[in-house]
C-alpha cells in the first residue's frame, strides 16, 4: 500500500496554566451553535474544564471519540497529591457519564477543531477558537505531519461483511450466504 | 424570542415555600436594561420607603446582568440588591465568579427573594427545577465549605454556590454573600440572607443563552476586544499609574501578581484609617512580603469568561485554602498596624469562612481598638482579650461574628456601634459616608471630583465609582501630551483638554481646577459608565474602573445592539443608564436621602473649602437635574419616560410644582 501523508492536529494542554476561566467552553458552544454563534452554552462545549476549586484542579478536557459501551473498570488518578475525579482524563463521551453529551438529546460531542467540511465553517483565525480565546497559553494548538499507509477505505456493506468473518470465519459466511441463496 | 437576557426571573416567597417563574415584560429591557437598571426597577414598583432591612417585605435581589452567560467577556457580574441594615438605602454588591452566567444558562435573569423562612434552608435551581431544601446541616459552617457540602450533597461538581457564613447568620451588618473566588460585600447582604433563614442559593443550568446578530456580535467581542485586551496584556500604563499592579490593570489591581505595595502601604492610613507610615516599606519588607505572598498564592484564577486573573488560590502553611483578591490583602493588616504580611492570609481564611466584608470588617475592629486605647471601651469590654495586635484582631472578629459581648455592638458598623456605645465614642466615627466604613485614606488637599464621588453616588463606596479618568493630575507635560494622544475610550474631546491643563501645582490644580462644571462632566462620564457595567453585568475592570479600557461608551452601544437586536446609539444608552439612575435616586430620596446626607468622610482631607464644596455640590445637582435638596426635578424625571416617579414624589410631598 502506498504511504501518504497525514495532518496530525493537536491541543496541547498545560493545565498548569490554567486559572479555570471556562472561556474555551463559552468560545466552542458559541462556533458550534446553528446558526453560527447565534447562541452559547458550556453544557454543550466540546471542551470541559473539570474544576475542583480548593483542590487546585482546572482541567481542560476535549471530546474524544464516542465510547459506546463503558469501560469495564474506571480509573482515577492521584498526581501531585491531588485527586483527580474518576475518569477525569478521558475524552469519550460513554454511557456511564453525561459529559460531552448534548443536554437536550444526549447525543454525543466530539472536539472536530473547528473544521466542518463546508467551506467558510473555519473560525476565523487558523486556530480552534478555544485556543484563541486562551491567552493564558493553557491551550496550544500544534500540526504536524506524518507518513501513513494509505487506508483502504471500505464501503458499509463490505464493513459490515468484514465484521461478520472476523466474527464467524469467510468459510462459515460463505456456506450461510449459499444457503441463503437457495431459499430464495 | 429573547435575546441576551432569558425573559423569564424566579420569584420565591420563603415564608410560604411558593416558587414562580415569571415571565417579564420585553419594554423593560428598553427601558432599563437589566442587571441593576430592572433591579432598582423592581425595587421601586415593590419595596416602599417603609421597609426596613429586616422586614419579610424587604426584596433580596440575586440578578445577573444582561450581557451574563454571553461571550462577552468578563461578564460575569452578580448583582446582589436589598435595603441595607447599615445604610438604610439600596445596597447592590456585586461579585464576579461563575454564578450569574450559570443562571442565565438555567434559564433566569433573577431570583426575587421575599419573606422569611421558619427554618436555615437553601435554594436548589437546576434548569427547570427550584426547590427550598432544609439547611439546618449546614448552620454555622463557612461560606467557602458551604459551597463543596452543598456540590457534594447534591452530587453536581458543576453546581455554582453562593453561601453565607455565621457572621450572615448572626446578621452582622458587614456580612457578605462568598462564591467562589468573589463575594458580594458591601451593605450586608449577607445579615438579609441569614435573617431571611436563607443559608446558600445553588444553581446549574444547561441551557442556551442566544445572541441576535451573532457573527456581528463575535467581530466585536473575539476580534476587537480580545485584540485589545491582548496588546494592553503585553504593553502595560506606564503613565498615571501608581505602581505596576496598577498599571498592569484590566481587571482588579493585580495585588496578587504583584508583591510591590509600597504605594499603599505608605500612602494609605493604617488604624481606624488613621496614620500614614511614610518610612514603612524598607529593603527587608519587600524581601519578606515577596516571600510570604510567593508561598501563600498556589495559582493565579479568574471569573467566568474573564482572560485576566485577579484572583488566587491560597494554600499558606496549615491555614485551610481559600480564594482571595486584590485589596483585602492589606485591610486587616493595615487596620490592625501588622507589619508581617503572614498575617492576612491567616486572618482573612478566618474572616471568608465567616463571610464578612473586608473593607469595612478591619475599620470596625481598629475602631474598637481606639476606643479601649482611648478608655471609651474598658476593660470589662475586653476581658480575655489577648494584648498582641494580631491576637486582638482575631478576638475581636470573632467576638463581631458571635455577636457576643462588645461584638453585639460592634457588628451592627462604626457609626451604629458609635452611637450605642456614646461617652464620646462618636468622634470617632471619623471614616463613614451614610453610615459605611470607606477607604481607609487620608490625604491633605481636597479633590473637586473625589469630592462629588463620595458625596453624591449610591454606590456608596469609593473603589466602585472612580476609574476613567486619571486619580491626580499627571506632573509632566510631555507625560499629559503622550497620555492624550492614544484615548479612544473618551467620550468627548473636550476632556483631552482639560488634561492637559490640569497640573499638580499653581493654578489649575486642585481644588479649584478641574472647575466645578468640567468636574461635573467627569463625573457624569464615570458614573455613567459603572451604570451601564452594572446593567450588562460587566467587571468593572474592564470598563469603567480603569484607565482606557476595552470596553468604553464607543463600542458598548454596537455590543448591546448585536446581542439584544435593540438599535442603539451613544444617545441612546445614555439615555437609558440615566433614566434607572434617576430611578434609583427617587428610591433612596423617597427613604429619606437628602443633600446634608451627602458628604464626604469627615477628614478625608486636611484642607478643607466650605464655599466651593457647596459649588460643587450645587452646581452638580443642576447638572444632572436635580433640585437644591438633591431630588430629581419633574422635568427631568418626565423627560426620562419617568412621569410615574414624579407624580408619586409629588403625592408625597417631596417635589413641588415650581419650586424645583
Amino acid at each position: 500500500m502506498a504511504k501518504i501523508k497525514k495532518k496530525i492536529k493537536t491541543i496541547k494542554v498545560d493545565a498548569d496554566k490554567c486559572n479555570g476561566c471556562r472561556a474555551c467552553e463559552v468560545a466552542c458552544s458559541s462556533f458550534h451553535a446553528i446558526p453560527k454563534y447565534s447562541s452559547n452554552n458550556p453544557a454543550r462545549s466540546r471542551i470541559q474544564v473539570m474544576t475542583h476549586r480548593l483542590k487546585d484542579i482546572w482541567l481542560p478536557v476535549f471530546a474524544g471519540e464516542l465510547a459506546a459501551a463503558e469501560c469495564m473498570g474506571r480509573d482515577k488518578y492521584i498526581i501531585d497529591g491531588k485527586e483527580y475525579d474518576e475518569c477525569g482524563f478521558c475524552r469519550a463521551a460513554c454511557p456511564s457519564r453525561d459529559l460531552f453529551k448534548e443536554p437536550d438529546s444526549g447525543l454525543p460531542l466530539k472536539c472536530d477543531m473547528c473544521e466542518e467540511n463546508a467551506p467558510g465553517e473555519k473560525p476565523p483565525g487558523e486556530k480552534p477558537l478555544c485556543v484563541q480565546v486562551c491567552l493564558n497559553d493553557v491551550l496550544i494548538y500544534e500540526e504536524r505531519e506524518e507518513e501513513v499507509e494509505e487506508e483502504v477505505i471500505l464501503g458499509e456493506m463490505e464493513m459490515g461483511l468484514k465484521h461478520l468473518v472476523d466474527r464467524h470465519g469467510l468459510d462459515t459466511l460463505v456456506d450461510t450466504l449459499a444457503r441463503m441463496v437457495e431459499r430464495d | 424570542m429573547r435575546y441576551a437576557e432569558t425573559g423569564y426571573n424566579l420569584e420565591i416567597d420563603l415564608a410560604t415555600g411558593n416558587i414562580e417563574k415569571v415571565e417579564t415584560d420585553p419594554r423593560l429591557m428598553e427601558l432599563h436594561l437589566g442587571g441593576l437598571g430592572t433591579s432598582v426597577k423592581l425595587h421601586w414598583d415593590r419595596v416602599p420607603p417603609e421597609t426596613k432591612a429586616f422586614d419579610p417585605e424587604n426584596l433580596l435581589i440575586f440578578s445577573s446582568g444582561l450581557l451574563c452567560g454571553t461571550p462577552a467577556f468578563s461578564a460575569n457580574r452578580t448583582l446582589v440588591s436589598f435595603i441595607s441594615p447599615q445604610t438604610d438605602l439600596l445596597a447592590y454588591p456585586m461579585m464576579g465568579g461563575f454564578w450569574a452566567a450559570e443562571l442565565k444558562y438555567a434559564g433566569y435573569d433573577k431570583i426575587i427573594i421575599r419573606g422569611k423562612s421558619p427554618n436555615l434552608v437553601y435554594i436548589w435551581i437546576h434548569n427547570d427545577k427550584v426547590e427550598i431544601r432544609d439547611a439546618s446541616y449546614l448552620r454555622g459552617k463557612g461560606a467557602v465549605e458551604t459551597q463543596d457540602l452543598i456540590r457534594d450533597e447534591l452530587k453536581e461538581p458543576r453546581a455554582q454556590v453562593a453561601a453565607i457564613g455565621l457572621a450572615g447568620e448572626n446578621r452582622v451588618f458587614t456580612a457578605s454573600i462568598e462564591q467562589s473566588r468573589s463575594s458580594s460585600s458591601r451593605g450586608g447582604g449577607g445579615a438579609v440572607m441569614g435573617d431571611k433563614n436563607l443559608k446558600a442559593i445553588a444553581v446549574r443550568g444547561t441551557k442556551d443563552v442566544y445572541i441576535a446578530r451573532g457573527e456581528e456580535f463575535r467581530e466585536l467581542i473575539m476580534g476587537e476586544v480580545l485584540k485589545f485586551v491582548k496588546l494592553r496584556n503585553e504593553n502595560h500604563l506606564k503613565i498615571a499609574v501608581h505602581s505596576p499592579q496598577h498599571g498592569a490593570i484590566i481587571g482588579s489591581p493585580q495585588a496578587m501578581k504583584y508583591a510591590d505595595e509600597e504605594w499603599h502601604t505608605t500612602g494609605f492610613a493604617w488604624g481606624n484609617a488613621r496614620s500614614r507610615r511614610k518610612d514603612f516599606w524598607t529593603k527587608e519588607t519587600e524581601e519578606s512580603w515577596t516571600k510570604s505572598q510567593t508561598s501563600a498564592i498556589k495559582r493565579l484564577i479568574s471569573c467566568f469568561n474573564c482572560t485576566q486573573q485577579c484572583g488566587a488560590l491560597i494554600s499558606f502553611k496549615d491555614v485551610p485554602r481559600f480564594m482571595m483578591k486584590c485589596f483585602s490583602k492589606l485591610t486587616y493588616t493595615m487596620a490592625a498596624y501588622v507589619d508581617d504580611l503572614d498575617f492576612t492570609w491567616k486572618i482573612l481564611q478566618r474572616a471568608t469562612e465567616y463571610g464578612l466584608d473586608s473593607f469595612s470588617t478591619p475599620q470596625i475592629l481598629a475602631f474598637a481598638v481606639e476606643l479601649y486605647e482611648a478608655g471609651i471601651l474598658t476593660d470589662a469590654d475586653f476581658a480575655g482579650c489577648p494584648s498582641d495586635n494580631e491576637g486582638r484582631f482575631f478576638w475581636l472578629l470573632d467576638k463581631v461574628v458571635r455577636r457576643e459581648g462588645i461584638g453585639d455592638v460592634l457588628a451592627d458598623g462604626v457609626y451604629w456601634a458609635a452611637r450605642k456605645i456614646g461617652n464620646g465614642a462618636e468622634a470617632f466615627d471619623h471614616n463613614t459616608i451614610k453610615k459605611h466604613e470607606q477607604m481607609n485614606i487620608k490625604l491633605g488637599m481636597l479633590d473637586p471630583l473625589y469630592y462629588l464621588m463620595y458625596s453624591t453616588n449610591e454606590k456608596i463606596s469609593i473603589t466602585q465609582m472612580e476609574g476613567n479618568w486619571p486619580q491626580g493630575a499627571i506632573p509632566r507635560k510631555e507625560d499629559r501630551e503622550e497620555f492624550v494622544k492614544d484615548w479612544p475610550q473618551l467620550p468627548d474631546e473636550k476632556f483631552k483638554q482639560y488634561l492637559l491643563d490640569w497640573e499638580s501645582r499653581g493654578e489649575n490644580a486642585n481644588p479649584y481646577y478641574p472647575t466645578p462644571e468640567m468636574c461635573c462632566e467627569i463625573v457624569d462620564w464615570m458614573e455613567m459608565l459603572h451604570n451601564v457595567d452594572d446593567a450588562l453585568g460587566i467587571c468593572a475592570g474592564w470598563a469603567s474602573f480603569v484607565l482606557k479600557p476595552p470596553y468604553h461608551i464607543h463600542n458598548y452601544p454596537k455590543i448591546i445592539s448585536a446581542a439584544t437586536g435593540m438599535d442603539l446609539d451613544e444617545a441612546g444608552l445614555k439615555k437609558i443608564v440615566n433614566r434607572s439612575r434617576n430611578l434609583h435616586r427617587a428610591f433612596n430620596n423617597r427613604r429619606g436621602m437628602m443633600r446634608p446626607d451627602e458628604k464626604p468622610p469627615e477628614d478625608h482631607w486636611k484642607k478643607r473649602f466650605p464655599e466651593l464644596e457647596e459649588n460643587l455640590l450645587t452646581t452638580y445637582y443642576k447638572f444632572k437635574g436635580w433640585n437644591y435638596d438633591g431630588i430629581p426635578t419633574k422635568e427631568r424625571l418626565q423627560e426620562l419616560d419617568l412621569g410615574y416617579v414624579a407624580e408619586d414624589l409629588e403625592k408625597r410631598g417631596m417635589l413641588k410644582d415650581g419650586q424645583d
